[in-house]
């Protein structure tokens, strides 16, 4: 459906908007009607579910390359460079190399993803990302066959990213999945939300999208993407193992060690909304739970 | 040094403790009216909490602090009780935004996360330990107790500090500097306290 409309034109502005900002998103509409990630498709993979705010999405951020409340990435993350940006994809790929971000997306399927979003904190909230599959990136990029997982590193620029100049984390962020988790249709790489380019707090200019694992899966800012024949280490797992596993997937069964994982606060749901149920695979269950057929999920969490 | 420390005690002594009372209200205040008109960020229960139980430890060191300020000459003594009593408060009150707020009343989750939790667990130590210290915080109770048995019971204030410091430090994801540095300031003040030992007076 490519009608031309944003959300910004179906969602109440002032929800998300402030005044100011909607007299300058008016005149901006006059002036260039058609902004780069306007009328992408929808998908049948969006959920029903209200999107939360504009503005709960972009000031409450773990992004620790900009601090570690969750304000100081809206705080601090204008300061980051996004133009240019390139990816390195190298690994086991037959075109390895390092891409222009403009190539990358050069005939990318950009599609509206209005996925739930489940944080390790036992948060939530469901957010309108635009993006497209990372399985069409890794076939362009050509997967050879003893290739079995994908390491993401986001961007090391400490002089734009003022965290990183603690040892808050071991720099850089990393991440990983299994191949099939990656070929996965619902695993996109996300350069938008609301129908605008990514906020920089929320991982500009291209940001991965595992809506059934924990929040912290899903790395932004990516500038290199491997394909490897063994399990790649990943940022909160080398922090904590015992806490956070390599899948990550949300399971309202297998529980933080600190915390349970039962239930989830909806952010924005209002102070006296209580908790909702935590979904096996966060809802995603029926899509992705063949993907580990057979494992024990409480010992590979 | 010792003429300053006089004029502050002399400042100290006019001024009424209910100041202290009405002044430690204030920021409640401050918080049921910011949440009232959505000012707390997008994530409006963890600011409530996370306020609340801050707050509740900040009054709680203060109060410590009384004690080894004297020692060099300070005393704020008579402001002791309204510190530790708001202290309470603030946890009490840190405690029932844990469980209308944030776990919405399932009880069947609070109950798992009492036995299960080291974080809960140590919250409510806390909570725990200064339940008596409210209840005996009025004159009557102190000439019921005598000073010496008073003053003993009195002591879970550090179990309580102690509790709260570790609940904080291990209740966030990786190691932040603000609850290490509560939890640097409570083992500071125990310190001070076992190698200047209160003297008991008769």
């Amino acid at each position: 459906m490519t009608l031309g409309l944003k959300w910004s034109d179906v969602t109440p502005k002032p929800q998300w908007m402030n005044r100011r900002q909607l007299m300058a998103g008016a005149g901006a509409l006059l002036a260039a009607p058609a902004v780069a990630q306007t009328g992408v498709a929808k998908s049948a993979f969006s959920t029903d579910a209200a999107p939360n705010t504009l503005s709960e999405i972009t000031t409450y951020n773990n992004f620790y390359e900009f601090g570690l409340d969750k304000g100081d990435p809206a705080r601090n993350a204008r300061l980051l460079t996004t133009d240019p940006w390139g990816i390195e994809i190298g690994g086991m790929v037959d075109r390895p190399g390092s891409y222009d971000l403009a190539d990358i997306l050069q005939g990318a399927p950009l599609e509206e993803r209005i996925y739930r979003f489940r944080c390790v904190e036992a948060w939530s909230m469901v957010i309108p990302w635009v993006g497209f599959e990372l399985a069409h990136l890794l076939n362009k990029a050509g997967v050879q066959p003893g290739a079995k997982y994908v390491a993401f590193e986001t961007l090391v620029r400490p002089e734009e990213m003022p965290g990183q100049k603690t040892a808050a984390l071991d720099w850089p962020y990393r991440e990983g999945l299994r191949l099939d988790e990656a070929m996965h249709p619902l695993t996109i790489l996300a350069t938008g939300l609301y129908g605008d380019p990514m906020p920089n707090q929320n991982g500009a200019p291209i940001r991965l999208v595992v809506p059934w694992k924990y929040g912290f899966k899903s790395i932004k800012s990516i500038v290199s993407i491997r394909l490897t024949d063994t399990q790649p280490q990943t940022t909160w797992n080398m922090q904590n193992a015992r806490e956070y596993g390599f899948y990550s997937n949300v399971n309202p069964e297998v529980s933080h060690p600190r915390w349970s994982q039962a239930s989830e606060r909806r952010v924005g749901a209002g102070i006296f909304a209580g908790r909702e149920d935590t979904l096996m695979f966060n809802g995603y269950g029926e899509q992705v739970a063949s993907l580990y057929a057979g494992m024990d999920l409480s010992k590979d969490y | 040094m010792v003429l300053a420390l006089d004029r502050i005690n002399s400042l100290a002594r006019r001024i009424p403790t209910g100041v202290v009372w009405v002044g430690a209200m204030i920021p409640f205040v401050w918080l049921v009216w910011a949440a009232a008109t959505n000012r707390l960020g997008a994530d409006p229960v963890k600011a409530i909490e996370l306020r609340l139980g801050l707050w509740g430890l900040q009054f709680l060191l203060a109060s410590l602090c009384i004690t080894p300020l004297r020692k060099i000459g300070l005393n704020l003594l008579r402001f002791r009780r309204a510190l530790g009593v708001m202290a309470f408060f603030y946890i009490a009150m840190h405690f029932l935004a844990w469980v209308v707020l944030d776990m919405g009343l399932r009880w069947d989750e609070i109950l798992r996360d009492l036995y299960k939790r080291p974080y809960i667990i140590l919250g409510m130590v806390g909570l725990l330990a200064m339940l008596p210290l409210a209840v005996t915080s009025t004159h009557a109770a102190i000439r019921r107790l005598g000073a010496a048995r008073w003053r003993r019971l009195h002591q879970l204030a550090y179990v309580a500090a102690a509790a709260g410091a570790i609940h904080f430090v291990i209740l966030v994801k990786g190691w932040p500097l603000e609850p290490l540095l509560y939890a640097g300031a409570v083992g500071a003040l125990l310190l001070l306290r076992l190698r200047v030992p209160h003297k008991v007076r008769t």
